[in-house]
């Protein structure tokens, strides 16, 4: 894998530290006028989650990660592994239960998700930013009120648990924002 | 295919009609003084030795000259041939200096005060800060600030300590060099600490930072140095000018070993500067002010490239 050298750090580049893939999510040049300088980089362990900040001597170099970003389409999940397939290759990629962490409760399939890859194996799923899903369960709606606040909670067809307003009807189909994990708006199909 | 907005500046109209406002106030300030405004070269055959500071270096025929780093040496051979007090506003070149404080292009005010020793200059800087519309800094040495934030003395530290202390934030290189862990202390945790005066002027740094500075003479390990900070930003830094040509030779000396050992490029020594010191430079003190900086803080934005009117890679 290719070394890459402080003065070619730039956002999103995926370096290797302490053997995670990491990714830069801020670099910042730091140089006292009559002293040394140095890059000030705050990464992402693309594993935890966790954010690190480390400093570096500039003109050192670091081991690049070999992580790329695809999008695939999101195919069915055998109760083990989750299964996704790159559409421009028709190659099949199998996740696990962490890198699915996230993505499981918004996905049922054919979405189409953006797999992160280690050594070519999923390390991460994200899903769409948008989701239109049916509700399964939920209290009765309350008819006529639309305007005034107050919510319920109601289970997706995926398991997850999202609030909705009450006037909201069971098995109606939900727009969501997987960011947020908030309703948006009722959704036609 | 042309980006048909490319051509603009990157300065507002605003910032760059700041920028000429202030140099106006600079020169009021300085003529009020007395201190003369000089120009000397850009281009040159000599450079710093410093090696903290690369030189951009540019070929003519066989030759190889340098876009000099600061124009401290010429302006010390003004000084030497009797000028008197001078300042100068100069665009100075340094290699490898990119980021939102830095430019590899950038404008500098220097200026040299004959008799005065470097707690006058700081109070003339005080001055010009007030005349231009800035709080007056509050004052704390290098080793105040030190033991303010980190509870340690710099000038005593011990090499462990240090290194402990530097891994705890995040410094990632196995160091064993002393002034590398002590910059990185200082610009990473020290200059960052809120609980710092946000306007501060920093004095008295140790001798291995001393550059061009002379040493304090009962207590050797300071040099007779300052820096002004604001808002953790480094805008300006000045020192009691070292004259005596022997020392000075010994640092160029020191500079260069320390060139050789670490593989970078070896500028020649400037024998026409340490002649100007042979033949008595007055005893003064001096200081450089980076003005971008200076109307970062002016005008509030947090990216040099949003001060310049263009920057080195789209003019």
């Amino acid at each position: 894998m290719a070394t890459y050298s402080t003065n070619e750090f730039k956002l999103g580049l995926k370096l290797m530290l302490d053997g995670d893939p990491c990714s830069i999510i801020e670099n910042e040049f730091v140089k006292p006028g009559k002293g040394q300088a140095f890059n000030r980089v705050k990464l992402r362990n693309l594993k935890t989650g966790r954010v690190l900040e480390k400093t570096y001597k500039s003109g050192e170099s670091l081991e690049g990660a070999d992580v790329v970003e695809l999008e695939m389409q999101y195919l069915y999940n055998d109760g083990e592994m989750w299964y996704f397939m790159d559409q421009n290759t028709f190659e099949q990629y199998s996740a696990d239960e962490k890198a699915v962490a996230d993505a499981k409760q918004w996905i049922k399939g054919e979405e189409m998700c953006v797999v992160t890859l280690w050594n070519n194996a999923p390390l991460s799923v994200a899903p769409p930013n948008f989701v239109i899903l049916q509700i399964t369960d939920t209290d009765p709606g309350v008819r006529g009120d639309t305007a005034q606040g107050g919510s319920k909670p109601a289970t997706l067809e995926t398991g997850a648990v999202v609030k909705v307003p009450l006037f909201i009807e069971n098995e109606e189909l939900l727009k969501i924002d997987t960011r947020t994990g908030e309703y948006v708006s009722r959704a036609k199909e | 295919m042309v980006d048909s907005s490319k051509w603009r500046p990157n300065a507002s109209i605003n910032i760059i009609q700041k920028r000429a406002e202030l140099y106006k106030q600079i020169r009021s300030f300085m003529q009020d003084r007395k201190i003369i405004e000089v120009d000397t070269p850009i281009l040159g055959n000599h450079t710093v030795t410093d090696p903290y500071i690369q030189s951009l270096g540019v070929n003519s025929n066989d030759k190889h000259l340098y876009l000099h780093t600061s124009p401290e040496y010429c302006m010390k051979r003004l000084l030497a041939a009797g000028t008197g007090s001078i300042y100068q506003i100069a665009h100075v070149f340094r290699d490898d200096e990119q980021g939102k404080k830095h430019t590899m292009e950038f404008c500098m005010l220097e200026w040299y005060r004959i008799n005065f020793d470097y707690h006058q200059l700081m109070d003339e800087l005080i001055e010009l800060m007030n005349f231009i519309g800035l709080d007056t800094p509050s004052k704390m040495t290098y080793a105040e600030t030190f033991e303010q934030t980190l509870k340690i003395d710099p000038h005593i530290v011990n090499q462990e300590q240090l290194k402990k202390l530097a891994s705890q934030y995040g410094w990632q290189t196995d160091s064993e060099d002393q002034h590398e862990l002590l910059d990185f202390l200082f610009s990473a945790v020290v200059v960052k600490d809120k609980n710092l005066p946000q306007t501060l002027i920093i004095y008295d740094y140790p001798e291995c930072m001393a550059a061009l500075a002379t040493l304090k003479k009962n207590n050797p390990v300071v040099s007779e140095r300052f820096e002004l900070f604001i808002n953790g930003m480094e805008i300006a830094n000045g020192f009691n000018e070292l004259i005596d040509p022997k020392e000075q030779m010994q640092r160029f000396e020191f500079d260069l070993d320390v060139r050789k050992e670490k593989g970078m490029h070896i500028p020649p020594i400037d024998y026409n500067f340490l002649a100007a010191l042979e033949s008595g430079l007055p005893g003064s003190a001096g200081i450089a002010v980076g003005l971008d900086r200076l109307l970062m803080i002016l005008t509030g934005k947090d990216d040099i490239n949003e001060i310049n009117t263009f920057t080195t890679f789209n003019n």
